[in-house]
């Protein structure tokens, strides 16, 4: 499972991987919003968090399709399927990769992005606290969702309408958790359930993912 | 004599045949029945004026978009456990005619509260959770187009269709924590004394058992479809073979 973990970590960081891709991605979707916007920053500091949570959503969703897409291609996922290693375990360790690959820059890089924003002050600890327990959530459903797909000639665009509107929960939580947070209330409800999703999706996806796989791969 | 014997195609299109003609033709009366008896022969609302009678529509339908839903997911169960193709195509089948039955909702409910609430739409939790229903829905027949081979199709939908419906159901209530609604509450419900004045209760139990008969004679027929489709493209494939 390590092995497999760093094989991934490695071939993402490397030439090619497109790591950074998606944080790069998400930079441009912040900068891009004043111009669509205005820079009135009363305007921007109220969507900010939204912002924010739908430019890291946009960012995950965009590394997704290869998840699995690569391996499927070279073969190396019918070794890994053939492996000891459960099909489940599998999943989960790519879902783990994806997420340190993506969603962990995104929660380091979202305070700066804030600031572009004019996100207020109390903010910045609830942005990066949902992010970090949010992020995950999004890397384990869209794992899931590249697990469907994988077979696919086009499944990019595929992936997208289906990962989406399971993503509706996690995005409701998450930047509502920022939103309160951001006008100085208190923001550990909405955060315990987005902890929750999280949680959940962790546990039983990969098992989805997994099945999904088996089909793909018969 | 078991309910699984129909999952042999051939037992399944002969009853099927039988009970089409008999279940459209009922369909059909119940719905004129129930709408004429709605549109034209009940009062109009103190308040609300002739606005109300789209509720012979909007409601049936609403109701229908979520239960097709409910039938997708038990016939993909039983397609999980048990491998019966006739139900993984009556999944198949019902998708669209959910589908459908969602934009009905609504597009009434756009039509009714433009009046109503002076806006053809409202970020209200019953709204939105009818939209993204909509959007699984078109995930899920997405999906089935998308794959060639029809038994990974039906497998790969399946499991969307039980992940769907989860998230289905945590989105609903998601959405209630982030907005409040403008839509009413449920008024109707099973075990009331009365839910609705008699003069409009009875034409829309009319309506709404119109909206499930044609429910189930699209499905069967749609079905019945498919299971022709599968039966010629097996001929075709011996063709060839020969």
């Amino acid at each position: 499972m390590i092995g497999l973990f760093k094989r991934d970590l490695a071939l993402a960081v490397r030439a090619g991987g497109g790591f950074g891709l998606g944080l790069a991605f998400f930079l441009i979707v912040t900068v891009l919003v004043p111009f669509g916007v205005g820079p009135n920053t009363g305007i921007l500091s109220t969507i900010a968090p939204g912002i924010l949570w739908l430019g890291a959503l946009l960012a995950c969703l965009l590394s997704l399709d290869r998840v699995f897409q690569l391996d499927w291609e070279d073969g190396s996922l019918d070794l890994l399927a053939t492996s000891p290693l459960p099909l489940e375990n599998v999943a989960a360790v790519k879902a783990l990769a994806h997420w340190v690959t993506t969603g962990l820059p995104l929660v380091v890089a979202a305070p700066i992005l804030g600031v572009l924003l004019n996100l207020p002050g109390p903010g910045y600890g609830w942005l990066m606290a949902s992010l970090a327990l949010g992020t995950p959530a999004l890397s384990a459903i869209g794992t899931f969702g590249a697990a469907l797909t994988v077979g696919l000639k086009r499944g990019g665009l595929l992936l997208s309408l289906l990962v989406l509107p399971l993503y509706v929960p996690t995005l409701i939580f998450g930047a509502l958790v920022v939103t309160r947070g951001a006008a100085g209330l208190d923001a550990t409800t909405p955060l315990a359930l987005l902890a929750g999703i999280t949680l959940a999706t962790i546990a039983t996806l990969p098992f989805a993912a997994a099945a999904a796989l088996r089909v793909n791969l018969r | 004599m078991s309910f699984w014997e129909y999952a042999n195609p051939r037992k399944f299109m002969a009853t099927s045949a039988m009970l089409l003609p008999w279940v459209a033709t009922l369909a059909a009366l119940c719905l004129i029945t129930g709408l004429i008896w709605g549109f034209f022969f009940t009062p109009d609302d103190f308040r609300q004026g002739s606005t109300v009678k789209i509720i012979y529509l909007h409601v049936p339908a609403a109701l229908m978009a979520i239960n097709a839903w409910l039938m997708m997911l038990v016939t993909s169960l039983i397609w999980v456990i048990r491998r019966h193709h006739v139900s993984a195509l009556a999944a198949k089948a019902a998708a669209p005619v959910g589908m459908v039955f969602t934009l009905i909702a609504l597009f009434t409910g756009a039509v009714w509260g433009q009046p109503m609430w002076g806006t053809w739409w409202e970020w209200d939790p019953r709204l939105t959770s009818f939209l993204i229903l909509f959007l699984f829905y078109l995930g899920y027949m997405a999906l089935w187009e998308a794959i060639e081979n029809p038994d990974s199709a039906a497998d790969l939908t399946s499991v969307l269709c039980l992940v769907g419906s989860v998230f289905a159901i945590i989105s609903r209530y998601a959405l209630v924590f982030w907005n409040q609604g403008l839509h009413q509450g449920a008024t109707l419900s099973l075990d009331a004394e009365q839910n609705i004045s008699d003069v409009f209760w009875y034409p829309l139990l009319v309506c709404i058992a119109g909206f499930v008969l044609l429910f189930v004679a699209l499905v069967l027929y749609r079905t019945q479809t498919e299971i022709r489709v599968r039966r010629l493209k097996a001929l075709i494939a011996q063709e060839r073979m020969a």
